[in-house]
């Protein structure tokens, strides 16, 4: 007997692979167009702040082939698409211009050239308003919080801090990020008969975009569909950030009559969509000799821009994570989401973990160069172990594997006998520095908020075996289909040949959660379980009584079904099921169990589990001009029993790319008029393909496995192998600090470009 | 002129895949990647930045060059619709029509792609490389994969993929290959050698029928657009939304293309694209090789021109620092008639060069190096590979008997425009090649120049890299043993 094809637990390629590399593969702006479909486009701000004095768009709407302006006046129902409720995120301002690039109008026109150019005719008159575009200015500004901040508190944190032997205090900026994902915002609007509309979207969150397009449009969320069934790429960019463009399409569409498609240039999805968080930490530590931690106490501010967004859940997570794999024997940690005149930021993979972890490793970074010790050694000395496993939200860490981890990544890298070379080679001077630095992962699964870990699917069988699967996930690359569809085979037992991968929409599954903070697999793929369980139940059922024999002699077996000594193949089973009118449909069901979270007293169980990794990387570092070459990175990463091997590689080199994108060479920078001015791939820079490290060595933990029932004890991965690329910047940071003999701890800020590099190296040298 | 104008052409003629086109309402700002999606449907060619910049649009061009036929990769977001006249385009659909292609099995086989988005463009510039290059090393794929930008996969299983290429077909069997002749045949037979004008709308574009063809008709409409490999101008029209008509296409002037030593000089045409003019620079001038391929990336370099780096003038253009350099002259024509400028002379300041109009850059005149040179050109970038520098320079030292008896130092990113730094030349010329020597020149860069802040880099950091370039230099020759 032969197992079937599509195992769990196996590799097995992407479902759309031969249609990506064919380009067969449909996106948003693929779909054929019917006829008389629309173009819009969207006209921007050109201030940072400011009062909308006068929108005059007659130019615009006399521009050829316009068929018409959409302005806030035009919106039928509420003007706002906040996702959290905050009601600060208009479609369209109506009084205030709250940052340099935010949408004011739209305009839909024969083509998309056509909207394009009227959209630059429009006139505004806007009275400017004293605009904070940095954190810095917003703070001198006394600017608020653009929604409540979080603190986590767990002992005595003052008394601690003055008992310790050793105190370092520190501020750290960290940069944003722009997603960059390679297919842009994308709307395509059908109007529907009376108050009904069809959208396909690129979005991450379909269930979002229908409420969206509901509350603008005045109607009721079961007039909307919305249906997705590709992404090119998401990361977060497309969790909120494609309600706009949904809305604005979905106006027009129901205006017209007629089908709207909307896609911003790459300059405009840059300039009018938000971004990862950029923070300052400020951090205080305070340690004994031996490089042990006693307490910490740090502040994460992060511009949010001028709504809320998600920033309040976002900086919850960065302060969940400015402990990564550490013990804190008492620590408080704040966040301050502040309020800027600048483009709302966003959900981005790794959700503010990324910005706390970064601040935890810094931490370790000055006490190793305070000390004069490897930072491997202090690492170890503050993970979390028996006895010390109490985080400062006060979830106890109980799957720890960090220090295995380490342990065989320090030898399978041969970290030791490396950084002894690292040192000696910078002990020869030379103008070529090298750093070393292994760094470890921790990172929480689960929504925090709690409603969120829900997931629904829908699975049918047709009655000539072959099976139509749907989920609430949706697809942006990181291959959710295939696994989703690999526990689906493994549980009817039959080839995945038989399993058809449906476009995600809100027609077939209800209510569903955003494709985020790394759980797709995790909570649609036992979704999608429970509906296989429930039609088994029923085949079971059936085949027994016809059979005449017990339900407990009833298998699945690869491609048939076991009935006492009889087997029949699955197709038949199901025919017969069918002639003997046995329901062969079920929607499937599930939420997290374990997870509470108690915000206000910053207490709980936010996490079902913790995904961990580690990462040991090695730089050149060119002191005359601050270049740099990643030499070689090592990865052991815990993706628990891996669903798909081959996928969960991908991600985890993937998502380690990008997050040394984001530490290294990508910058977001804006002129004093707060216009963003990396705007597009020729101003900003994601890595390339000659910047993947000379040396790539990754591998799984093979060995590992969820101790929590997860879909086959597999763990979540789309999100924690970015934060291994912190090895990245702590390697550069070494080979910095080497100018000065490793006396002092460089305090190299986010993202190390080549100029913050030689600006560091100069800084160490005194020049 | 008008006299001949019932013998020009009305059409563009192009092969696409199998398909012959002959289009006659082709407007100057129409883009390739336009006509294949909106108006053929080929919808596999992806649409990522509009600016040349992110290859998902990444499509062959096949043209006949003398009498080869060679394919290029091609980014159609910037590449115009007239410039294809002549030429064979390949898109993705085309690559996999006959059972999938080994660049495409191992890109499967690899699990080389995730989103899909940037695959059809990683696919093209790939199916670029095996064409050339069946069986590559690791340099020669990261340089082919220069163009090309994933966001999800972090490239490595696209280089495994690329690396093992070869493991799933043979180059013998590649249609593109096989079918070398016919396509060539068919190309051939497109060619009328008249010139060839074409609209849409009151936008025209014009191809001339040769470069004297060319010279008059600028004379006559000076107001038109040149449009070379449109590595520029096809930004204009994609994010400056800038109407370019009438526009005068020269991509296809064999007669501007031409690279070849002459008088003590290599002489390139103004319409070579990088690519074309690598060989023979590099040859010539072996410390170009790196810095040439850090031009853009591929589907740039097989774009771009020369010339046109040159004629539109960026302060921070790649080509001018090191050209200058070398001293290196530029040919000007207007009609027929003909003057020689230096380079550094033809930037006159921040977009504004020396050139009348109806005039046109014809060629490019680098003199072969003097014995005693030493050369070095450097790029400082944020990211190594396809990024506009911070920083560019050009160094020509001569020394004599132990003694610096000539330089030219050359910057682009410094000021308006490329531009040599007069001071530390003077502070190298007599005195000994030394270290300290190169150090005091450096510390008079800022009396040569007053960079500025932007997105690239700050003032400081501009000055700052540009002294230190002085030391590179030294512990390059030095290194040398020279």
């Amino acid at each position: 007997m032969t197992g079937i094809k599509g195992a769990v637990h196996r590799d097995l390629a992407h479902d759309s692979a031969v249609k990506h590399v064919t380009g067969r593969a449909d996106y948003t702006d693929d779909i054929p167009e019917p006829a008389g479909t629309l173009h819009g486009y969207l006209g921007l701000a050109q201030v940072a702040h400011g009062r909308l004095r006068g929108l005059d768009l007659s130019e615009v709407a006399a521009a050829p082939g316009v068929v018409g302006v959409l302005g806030a006046g035009d919106i039928p129902g509420l003007n706002d698409i906040s996702p959290a409720g905050t009601g600060d995120e208009p479609v369209f301002p109506e009084t205030v211009v709250e940052f340099h690039g935010q949408p004011i109008f739209a305009v839909i026109a024969e083509s998309r050239d056509a909207a394009r150019r009227a959209a630059t005719l429009a006139r505004v008159e806007v009275e400017p308003l004293p605009a904070a575009v940095s954190i810095e200015q917003a703070l001198a500004a006394g600017y608020p919080d653009v929604t409540p901040p979080l603190k986590l508190e767990r002992g005595d944190v003052a008394p601690a801090m003055a008992a310790a032997p050793r105190r370092i205090a520190g501020r750290m900026a960290v940069g944003g990020q722009d997603h960059m994902y390679l297919e842009g915002q994308i709307a395509f609007a059908i109007p529907g008969e009376d108050d009904e509309v069809t959208v396909h979207a690129s979005t991450q969150h379909p269930t979002e975009v229908q409420q969206m397009v509901a509350q603008v449009l005045g109607v009721p969320a079961s007039a909307v569909v919305v249906n997705v069934r590709r992404m090119g790429g998401g990361f977060g960019g497309k969790e909120t950030q494609m309600n706009l463009f949904c809305v604005v399409a979905a106006m027009a569409a129901k205006r017209w009559n007629r089908p709207v498609k909307i896609r911003p240039d790459r300059d405009q999805d840059m300039i009018a969509t938000g971004k990862r968080h950029d923070v300052v930490v400020d951090y205080e530590v305070g340690f004994g000799d031996d490089g042990v931690i006693h307490a910490v106490d740090a502040t994460v501010t992060a511009r949010c821009g001028f709504s809320a967004d998600l920033s309040g859940p976002v900086t919850d997570r960065a302060l969940f994570h400015a402990d990564n794999a550490y013990f804190y024997p008492a620590v408080r940690l704040r966040s301050r989401p502040i309020k800027t005149n600048t483009v709302s930021n966003t959900a981005f993979r790794g959700f503010g973990g990324p910005q706390g972890m970064v601040a935890a490793e810094r931490m370790i970074e000055e006490i190793a160069y305070a000390l004069g010790r490897d930072p491997l050694e202090i690492r170890r000395a503050n993970f979390y172990r028996e006895g010390r496993d109490l985080t400062p939200y006060h979830q106890r860490v109980e799957d720890n594997i960090v220090g295995r981890l380490v342990d065989e990544l320090e030898a399978s890298a041969d970290y030791a006998a490396r950084r002894a070379a690292v040192l000696d080679h910078n002990a020869r001077g030379g103008v070529i520095r090298k750093g070393i630095a292994l760094t470890p992962v921790k990172f929480g699964i689960s929504f925090t908020a709690t409603w969120y870990n829900q997931a629904g699917a829908l699975i049918h069988v047709y009655k000539d075996g072959s099976i139509h699967l749907n989920h609430g996930g949706t697809e942006m690359g990181q291959g959710l289909n295939t696994k989703v569809a690999q526990v689906v085979a493994d549980a009817f037992q039959v080839d995945i040949g038989r399993i058809r991968i449906t476009k995600t929409t809100t027609e077939k599954v209800p209510n569903t959660s955003a494709t985020a903070a790394s759980s797709g697999s995790d909570l649609n793929g036992m979704a999608a379980l429970d509906a296989c369980e429930q039609i088994k139940a029923r085949l079971v059922a059936f085949a027994a009584e016809s059979r005449g024999v017990a339900p407990e002699d009833v298998r699945f077996a690869p491609n048939e079904v076991r009935i006492g000594g009889e087997a029949v193949p699955f197709d038949r089973l199901v025919h017969e099921a069918y002639m003997a009118r046995v329901h062969l449909s079920a929607a499937g069901f599930y939420k997290t169990p374990k997870i509470h979270w108690d915000r206000a007293a910053g207490r709980g169980h936010p996490f079902y589990y913790f995904a961990y990794g580690a990462a040991c990387s090695e730089v050149s570092v060119d002191t005359l001009t601050g270049e740099y070459r990643v030499d070689r990175v090592d990865i052991l990463h815990d993706v628990g029993r891996s669903l798909n091997p081959a996928l969960d590689l991908g991600q985890v080199e993937g998502g380690f790319i990008q997050g040394m994108g984001w530490l290294t060479t990508e910058e977001l920078w804006w002129d004093d008029e707060g216009r963003l001015r990396t705007h597009a791939p020729s101003t900003y820079k994601i890595p390339l393909a000659s910047d993947v490290p000379r040396v790539f060595n990754v591998a799984l933990a093979d060995w590992s496995e969820n101790r929590e029932r997860t879909i086959k004890r597999s763990k979540a991965v789309g999100e924690s192998p970015f934060m291994l690329a912190i090895s990245v910047l702590e390697a550069i940071s070494m080979a910095v600090a080497s100018v000065a003999d490793y006396r002092e701890c460089p305090r190299l800020d986010a993202p190390a470009t080549p100029e913050r590099v030689l600006m560091a190296v100069d800084r160490l040298r005194g020049v | 002129m008008e006299t001949c104008a019932t013998d020009h052409r009305r059409e563009i003629r192009f092969l696409l895949n199998d398909d012959e086109q002959r289009v006659a309402e082709v407007g100057a700002e129409d883009t390739l990647l336009d006509f294949l999606r909106l108006r053929r449907r080929l919808t596999g060619t992806k649409e990522g930045c509009a600016e040349g910049d992110c290859g998902a649009c990444t499509v062959l061009v096949g043209r006949l060059a003398g009498g080869d036929l060679v394919y290029e990769p091609v980014n159609a977001c910037i590449r115009l619709l007239a410039s294809l006249d002549g030429c064979h385009v390949v898109t993705v659909e085309h690559l996999g029509a006959h059972g999938l292609h080994p660049v495409q099995r191992a890109m499967v086989a690899h699990h080389a792609s995730q989103c899909g988005f940037c695959t059809p463009g990683i696919v093209m510039a790939l199916a670029a490389l095996w064409l050339e290059t069946p069986a590559p090393d690791d340099a020669q794929i990261e340089t082919a994969l220069q163009g090309n930008l994933c966001r999800c996969t972090g490239y490595a299983p696209i280089l495994r993929a690329a690396k093992s290429a070869r493991d799933f077909g043979d180059p013998g069997d590649d249609p593109l290959v096989a079918g070398r002749a016919g396509v060539a045949a068919r190309l051939a037979a497109l060619r009328d050698g008249r010139r060839v004008e074409v609209a849409r709308g009151d936008s025209r574009a014009i191809l001339p029928a040769d470069v004297d063809d060319f010279a008059a008709l600028f004379a006559a409409e000076p107001q038109a657009t040149v449009v070379a490999g449109a590595t520029d101008v096809g930004l204009w029209v994609t994010k400056g939304l800038k109407r370019i008509g009438p526009a005068i296409f020269i991509g296809h002037l064999d007669g501007l293309r031409r690279v070849e030593l002459a008088g003590g000089a290599l002489e390139i045409g103004a319409g070579a694209s990088y690519a074309e003019a690598a060989p023979a620079l590099v040859a010539a001038f072996p410390h170009l090789g790196d810095y040439w391929n850090r031009i853009g990336g591929p589907q740039v370099r097989a774009m771009g021109t020369v010339g046109g780096n040159i004629a539109n003038g960026s302060p921070i253009g790649d080509t001018p620092p090191a050209l200058i350099a070398l001293g290196a002259e530029v040919v000007l024509r207007r009609g027929d008639a003909r003057r020689v400028l230096p380079l550094e002379a033809f930037f006159l300041d921040y977009g504004k060069q020396d050139r009348a109009p109806g005039e046109f850059v014809e060629s490019l005149r680098v003199p072969l190096a003097a014995p005693g040179a030493r050369h070095a050109a450097y790029k400082v970038s944020k990211r190594r590979d396809e990024d506009i520098s911070a920083v560019a320079a050009g160094f020509a030292v001569t020394v004599e008997g132990g003694t610096i008896t000539a330089a030219r130092l050359a910057f682009g990113g410094m000021a308006g425009v490329p531009k040599r730094a007069a001071r530390a030349e003077a502070a190298l010329v007599g005195r000994p090649w030394a270290e300290a020597t190169l150090i005091a020149a450096a510390g008079e860069l800022p009396r040569d120049f007053t960079p500025l802040s932007d997105w690239r880099a700050s003032a400081a950091y501009r000055m700052r890299v540009a002294q230190n370039l002085f030391r590179r230099f030294w512990l390059e020759q030095a290194e040398a043993g020279v």
